[in-house]
């Protein structure tokens, strides 16, 4: 592994609340290694920030290891930076040169309100779920798990489907800011499965309608949503939730309200 | 303190049954007049929440994440296990209660542990009619592999990411009780104290950490899931905000907290690159079965390239050392053979504050043998995790791992009933001590912590409520409420205001984690132990007063969050220090360098068969220690021995 130091100019994103209008604030980052991970680097730039009395940066992460899905800002205008499946957490220093300039935003977009600096408010990916995004079934009341066969190939698609993390890059990507790519996946996941039939007629249009209700712009076949999704959940997901969509308005008995936001 | 296991006796396949038979329950018209808090949202705290709103009592459910759907049990890789025999290899209830009751190294409670082992089937049954997506095979019908050396095949998974799925499947459960108004869910909001009221845990102080706002949550009882305290060493493979508040304010509270010293390494993570490093990495043990384990014979070779090191200076130290096992030793014998040989100068990597602390894990051998592509198809995807962190492709130089913090056994004392000292307090998951004894098995993290939301914990709250009935009302103007919040502010007062600030809170945890690591990590010894219970108390009065925190704590503040957490971890860093001093036997993830006989550990279980309980006095340096004897009628006591 060879080493090499780095410096940087970054520009971050400073926005104290959701009322502030913001503006782009800029550091410079010296002598960072390149096995530093970009969080890592920003975590640097925010210690020298605290002792020199100023505030750090606020960007919201977790587990580090690219699964929990809290991490998630625009780097250079794209969303999780410049690796292909790599969340920001995961994306290391040595994706940059001696030099650069890095642009750092939040995710933009009407249905996710600015919360502080580079944190977001995903609330609105938590009511499309509670619309619809589960099987339900009680505890205690499951049948015994090896009843219901399910085909390996349904199993491994609605896998594909349920790799999806929550962290709306698909919304920072999109130029509508659509949350299609997010929805379809678990409304997939779960028309795949035996086991989410019974709900399959109303799922699709819930989910669908809060995303609506949420702000969340309709889908125009970018792609950009594909391109930026750290886990590679495919675009066919959302071909198929209008599948679903349409299939279920078919067979409908009553509209479906969209619930408050 | 008086410690009541509140186990059942008779045959132990009977005492869960037996238990649920004479224990009171709420009727389901009378379950909404009852509130009840759970704090945290992973396993065991999302199940739980979601199954207690789903009988019908008023649930508030809290997490610091901004969504239920983050909690850290979504990193976990593995698998899952459960004693479903679909493979026809001898598996069985027994087995599985057996194999943990020896894996947890006879420091576990029989009856608690035969009960995980029957409910395991029952989980992958709820999460199978979820729409948790497990590998199946061509038929149609669940696989399972063989997890951690056991030799029956009873794991269940999802490709490498079983803890996400698993998680999504009780968060999807949660979501829709949200919506169905019997779960108020909390995001983005911490506890910061326990609110005790006439003996009974009766609410919990919250910051929100948006709004910085402190307020007091009333209830009938409480639920403690919130994990484990790994962090204490700052690196571990925990999530960066897994903190041990929660637990530790409710264990100031009259909490008793067992087996503080009972910590997990696991052999195989991405090693610490340099100083700035803020966590590490788990790689999945599997790698062990291809991968051989060495480090330079000689010190001046450490710096060389591995390629240019030839084959007769290479130390193959486990094969040398336990030639039936190999390099497929348990977690504990290869991490401190890893500790060993580094403590000689023998590691490889770049320096990190002047030591080397690496060790090769070398796939030459098995791609020779196997070709790269059988290679890439077993280990592809940790392969490419390997080269997106470091930067080394393990199909051209060897991978260089080194062990880290993992999983914590310890936790609040609980009873049969997940309840701890504290009436009206429980705790499940992780955060509980209950079920794993001095060491957990491989895939056994999943099963506990859905096990105590999903079947254990519904059933025992309900007993607890059906016992006490009515609660008197208590309003938050009660000087037990206005005491809790007066505390909370009196601390954050006290962060925001250090006499002399100098240092951002994660400087003092650095230098807490070394001490730890360094001395009450992978082997330890009354020395050692003894010195750091002398440095501990310095560096926390240190902290107390340089941490600086700029901005206000009535806003969203980030390095406030952190600083109220390391402050928690000085206190249990302690007490971790004290119990393992006190414990002089070496057992499970406890090894005491004193204790041990031709490198193996030596328990000792005329003296030490028992739960180390220990009560807060109002003194860090003097808690008070009670003793719950541990007696084992179905699994006699036996050594360990890998040679």
């Amino acid at each position: 592994m060879s080493d090499q130091l780095l410096n940087l100019t970054l520009h971050v994103w400073r926005q104290n609340g959701p009322n502030d209008a913001g503006r782009f604030e800029t550091h410079q980052a010296k002598d960072i290694t390149t096995h530093m991970s970009f969080l890592e680097m920003l975590d640097v730039i925010n210690e020298e920030l605290i002792e020199k009395g100023e505030l750090p940066i606020s960007f919201d992460h977790d587990c580090r290891e690219g699964i929990c899905g809290s991490c998630g800002m625009v780097i250079n205008g794209v969303a999780h930076g410049p690796q292909k499946l790599t969340t920001a957490c995961q994306l290391h220093m040595r994706q940059f040169k001696d030099g650069d300039e890095i642009w750092l935003e939040p995710w933009r977009a009407s249905g996710f309100p600015i919360i502080k600096d580079l944190i977001v408010d995903r609330s609105a990916f938590e009511r499309i779920i509670q619309a619809g995004g589960y099987i339900s079934i009680r505890t205690g009341s499951a049948p015994e798990a090896n009843e219901l066969p399910v085909p390996k190939k349904d199993a491994d698609s609605a896998m594909d489907a349920a790799e999806c993390i929550g962290c709306g890059a698909c919304v920072a990507a999109c130029p509508n800011a659509s949350a299609s790519l997010f929805t379809a996946a678990k409304i997939s996941h779960l028309s795949l499965l035996p086991q989410g039939q019974a709900e399959r007629q109303d799922r699709a249009r819930k989910m669908v309608a809060q995303m609506d209700a949420e702000g969340f712009g309709g889908c125009t076949n970018h792609g950009e949503c594909e391109a930026a999704c750290p886990k590679g959940v495919s675009l066919r997901w959302i071909a198929r939730m209008n599948r679903e969509l349409v299939r279920s308005m078919v067979r409908a008995e009553a509209p479906i309200e969209s619930r408050d936001r | 303190m008086e410690l009541r296991s509140n186990e059942p006796t008779g045959p132990i396949e009977h005492r869960w049954e037996k238990h649920k038979e004479s224990s009171k329950l709420v009727a389901p018209a009378n379950r909404r007049r009852y509130n009840i808090i759970v704090v945290g949202s992973g396993l065991a705290g999302g199940a739980a929440a979601a199954s207690l709103g789903e009988m019908g009592y008023n649930v508030k459910c809290f997490c610091y994440q901004d969504s239920p759907r983050r909690a850290h049990s979504i990193a976990a890789q593995g698998g899952i296990n459960a004693a479903k025999d679909y493979q026809n290899d001898g598996d069985s209830v027994y087995r599985l209660f057996y194999d943990t009751v020896k894996g947890g190294d006879f420091r576990s409670r029989e009856s608690n542990v035969y009960r995980l082992a029957q409910l395991s089937v029952n989980i992958i049954d709820q999460a199978v009619a979820q729409g948790v997506p497990f590998a199946r095979e061509y038929g149609g019908l669940l696989a399972n592999r063989s997890f951690g050396g056991a030799q029956v095949s009873r794991t269940f998974y999802a490709r490498g990411q079983t803890g996400q799925q698993l998680l999504l499947g009780a968060y999807q459960a949660l979501s829709r009780q949200i919506d169905a108004g019997t779960v108020e869910m909390h995001t983005r909001t911490e506890m910061l104290d326990l609110i005790v009221h006439e003996g009974r845990a009766r609410g919990i102080v919250t910051r929100c950490m948006k709004s910085g706002k402190v307020s007091a949550h009333i209830a009938d009882m409480v639920v403690l899931c919130t994990g484990g305290y790994s962090n204490v060493f700052y690196l571990s493979t925990n999530a960066k905000g897994c903190n041990v508040t929660a637990t530790w304010r409710a264990h100031r509270q009259g909490a008793a907290f067992a087996n503080p010293c009972y910590t997990q390494i696991h052999p195989t993570c991405i090693p610490q690159a340099g100083s700035y490093q803020s966590k590490l990495t788990l790689m999945s043990e599997s790698l062990r079965n291809d991968g051989r384990v060495w480090v330079p014979r000689k010190k001046e070779d450490v710096t060389k390239r591995p390629e240019d090191i030839p084959e007769a200076d290479r130390f193959y130290y486990l094969e040398e050392r336990y030639p039936a096992f190999g390099n497929l030793v348990p977690r504990d014998v290869a991490s401190r053979n890893a500790l060993y040989v580094t403590n000689d100068g023998l590691g490889i990597g770049p320096e990190v504050d002047g030591e080397r602390r690496a060790v090769y894990l070398d796939f030459a051998d098995a791609i020779n043998r196997l070709g790269e592509s059988t290679i890439r198809e077993r280990y592809g995807n940790l392969f490419e995790m390997y080269e997106r962190i470091t930067g080394d492709s393990p199909y051209k130089t060897p991978m260089r791992i080194y062990p880290a913090t993992h999983y914590t056994m310890g936790g609040l004392w609980v009873d049969y009933n997940l309840e701890t000292t504290v009436q009206g307090l429980f705790a499940g998951g992780e955060a509980n001590f209950s079920d794993h004894g001095a060491n957990r098995l491989g895939a056994s993290a999943l099963m506990q912590g859905l096990a105590d939301g999903y079947f254990v914990l519904p059933f025992t709250v309900g007993n607890y409520l059906g016992e006490v009935r009515t609660l008197p009302p208590l309003s938050e103007d009660h000087p037990d409420v206005k005491q809790a919040i007066a505390r909370v502010e009196e601390r954050i007062r006290k962060l925001m205001n250090a006499p002399d600030p100098k240092h951002a809170p994660e400087h003092f945890h650095r230098l807490l984690g070394k001490i730890i690591w360094n001395k009450c990590g992978m082997s330890r010894n009354k020395e050692g132990l003894e010195e750091a219970l002398r440095e501990i108390p310095k560096l926390r009065d240190q902290f107390w007063r340089e941490v600086k925190i700029t901005g206000s704590g009535e806003t969203l503040n980030q390095t406030l969050e952190r600083a109220g957490r390391v402050a928690d971890f000085f206190e249990l860093g302690e007490l971790m220090c004290l119990d393992a001093l006190k414990r002089e036997e070496s057992c499970g993830g406890h090894f005491r360098e004193e204790y041990e006989e031709n490198g193996e550990a030596l328990r000792d279980d005329e003296h030490f068969k028992y739960v180390a309980a220990w009560e807060w006095t109002g003194n860090p340096a003097e808690p008070r220690l009670h003793k719950e004897p541990l007696s084992f009628e179905y699994v006699k006591p036996s050594k360990r021995s890998y040679k």
